[in-house]
């Protein structure tokens, strides 16, 4: 993965040198909180509900042991001992003091990792596959790309005012598992005549006014990536709207003025920018290149996997649901879940991190990773360590067999946390997991993506998950939409409404009722809750959420 | 017709270490709801936030916010509030670990 060269280790320790003077200036009363707030943002931290937040990125959400360390470190030294893993790969910590927000973004500078641009109207940080350079079904690892756009936006000095955030994610499979279709710009690694290059998707997001992504460019070499990214952002930038908070994403500038418009604009503007690229970013590229090169793999027996595999349910059905193709037969990508029936989605305590940390140092090539659905991955495990790995992953609570599952949510902190939310979130997973998991009835219903976010903004991309729940205050009373059909894949696609929203105390038998619909409605174990409803349509599913009102129409209709 | 003022505190970020807290009648800052100064008039209520927002090195974000009134104690009228009196739903983290 990338190091840290001199350059970076200078520009960190003096953009945190800065940041310290600036909070000393807040504190003494020489910056008012206006104008903090812009400083302050710019590097990570917000005013929550209860307290200060520090959001750390995870650039393309990769880290190694000695970084997931320090960020079990921070969470004891600063915070209440646990961190939160987001939809962004990003850690959140809830509970800094002011004062100790310098010191902690200098324990992070020390293992290379920051907080710039993880708010504002900036470029935020760019995320990536969580499978990359592991996945069997990639075509190149999309994070030298990711890090290469790392560094270009990092305090780029045309974009530090955009009319709105800016988010960037890159894929190198054909399999989006990084829903390049609800970004700013969406980056997928594709061939064209045996040459490498992106499809390069413009205008999509979630938020008040869900689009799927546009296809700017089919075919963009991989040499003219930064030009023709900056070609757009500074389109953006001039186009977009400044007069409307909510008009102001480029999803929003893309509709209003046409894909076409846009794509002429950027063409000429990158027209004029490509000669300014004179190579340069070519070579760093390349730099960056070398420092990802695929771990010297193991080639040791796999009869410890084998034995354990069929000696051990437990170990079994953990390796069936948490386990993903590795393009090494001998290893596999294991997925360790951060949602324990009941638990918080994406929090992780210290003792835990150390346990994740000490595993990929020890038995997985010292790689880790954030998924977009909050959990932690060991992207390079051979398989006669699975079972070592998964007995340590049992002792911390860590071992849950659900990846993918129904109890594999995705929830944003919600009105727990956060200033902007309109309901909890973080409750209604929690029961939902742990209703189904008392029910047992988990496995049986196989593949199942639910998303919950606690306001329109949509960090739970609610828009795409397969039952997608929307929290809103309806007057004065938490109130929870239901969206059916979404998709976050490449065949991405935005939840339908279902109806009317339920009550706190509702959501979840409403949530029930619908899965026992499904799965009296399937026509096989194997058709998925979202097959099915391709299938059939919202309507059975709608009869099934609102069972009063469906009868009350059987009787007009009689 | 405007419509009648409905009892409100003054409530705000401490600048250090974000807590919520609640203006007094003593002009202190407390965390605690029910030591807030419960404002019954429309004029007096601009003038409390006035005096909070003149604070900004010890305050940030300050505004009013509706309370419900029975037999003296004031309880938030809005779920948001109540979160806000005691800390998340998830953890004993906040006032409801801290001030019991």
């Amino acid at each position: 993965m990338y190091q840290y060269n001199d350059f970076d280790r200078d520009f960190l320790a003096e953009r945190n040198a800065q940041f310290r003077a600036q909070v000393e200036r807040r504190i003494d009363g020489s910056l008012t909180e206006d104008e903090f707030k812009p400083l302050r943002l710019m590097n990570g931290l917000y005013l929550q509900l209860h307290a200060y937040m520090l959001r750390v990125a995870i650039p393309y959400g990769t880290l190694n042991a000695d970084q997931m360390d320090v960020l079990a470190d921070i969470a004891d030294k600063w915070d209440k001992g646990y961190g939160h893993f987001t939809t962004r790969q990003n850690i959140q910590y809830n509970w800094p003091e002011l004062r100790d927000v310098p010191d902690m973004l200098d324990a992070l500078g020390e293992v290379g990792m920051h907080a710039i641009q993880t708010s504002g109207n900036t470029i935020r940080n760019v995320t990536a596959d969580h499978f990359a350079g592991a996945a069997a079904d990639e075509i190149e690892d999309p994070r030298p790309t990711a890090e290469l756009l790392r560094q270009w936006s990092t305090d780029h000095p045309e974009f530090q005012f955009l009319p709105r955030k800016f988010k960037i994610a890159v894929t190198g499979s054909p399999n989006d598992r990084a829903v390049i279709k609800a970004h700013d710009i969406g980056l997928r690694m594709v061939t064209k005549d045996g040459a490498k290059g992106y499809e390069v998707v413009i205008g999509g997001g979630l938020g008040r006014t869900p689009m799927i992504g546009k296809v700017l460019r089919d075919f963009l070499p991989k040499a003219d990536l930064l030009p023709y990214a900056e070609a757009i952002v500074s389109v953006y930038n001039l186009l977009g709207r400044r007069d409307n908070k909510y008009k102001a994403r480029i999803k929003i500038t893309v509709h209003e003025n046409g894909i076409e418009t846009i794509r002429d604009l950027v063409e000429d503007r990158f027209a004029q920018l490509k000669p300014l690229f004179k190579g340069v970013d070519q070579d760093m590229l390349a730099g960056i290149e070398d420092q990802f090169k695929s771990p010297e793999f193991s080639t040791a027996s796999l009869a410890p996997f084998k034995e354990a595999y069929h000696s051990d349910p437990v170990f079994r059905s953990w390796a069936d649901t948490n386990l993903t193709a590795h393009r090494n037969s001998d290893y596999s990508i294991v997925s360790i879940s951060i949602k324990a029936h009941g638990q918080t989605p994406g929090d992780a305590t210290s003792d835990q991190m150390r346990v994740m940390a000490e595993i990929a140092r020890e038995l997985a090539h010292n790689e880790l990773r954030i998924s977009h659905e909050q959990n932690v991955i060991l992207p390079h495990v051979h398989k006669s360590n699975l079972p070592a790995i998964h007995a340590r992953l049992k002792d911390v609570g860590l071992a849950t067999a659900n990846i993918g599952k129904i109890s594999d949510i995705i929830a944003c902190p919600g009105m727990d946390y956060c200033a902007l939310a309109t309901a909890r979130s973080i409750p209604v997973a929690q029961q939902i997991a742990t209703r189904f998991d008392a029910l047992k009835l988990e496995h049986e219903i196989g593949d199942l993506k639910i998303k919950i976010s606690g306001c329109i903004n949509a960090c739970g991309h609610h828009h795409v998950g397969h039952i997608g729940i929307l929290g809103l205050d309806r007057a004065g009373v938490e109130n929870y939409q239901i969206t059916l059909g979404g998709d976050h894949t490449e065949t991405a696609a935005i939840g339908e409404r279902a109806g009317p929203g339920f009550a706190y105390d509702e959501i979840v038998p409403a949530i029930e009722r619908l899965i026992a619909a499904y799965l009296d409605l399937r026509d096989s174990a194997e058709e998925r809750f979202i097959d099915a409803y391709r299938r059939l349509g919202l309507a059975p599913f709608k009869a099934a959420l609102y069972p009063d009102t469906s009868a009350e129409a059987k009787a007009d209709a009689a | 017709m405007s419509k009648p003022f409905t009892p409100k505190v003054v409530t705000a970020n401490a600048l250090l270490e974000g807590d919520v807290i609640y203006l007094t009648t003593s002009d202190e800052w407390s965390r605690d709801l029910a030591e807030a100064e419960v404002i019954e008039d429309e004029a007096h209520g601009d003038l409390r936030l006035l005096h909070a927002m003149s604070q900004p090195d010890h305050v940030v974000g300050a505004y009013m916010a509706d309370v419900l009134v029975t037999d003296g104690a004031a309880r938030p009228a809005h779920f948001r509030e109540e979160f806000r009196t005691k800390g998340p739903s998830n953890y004993n983290h906040g006032k409801q670990s801290e001030l019991n």
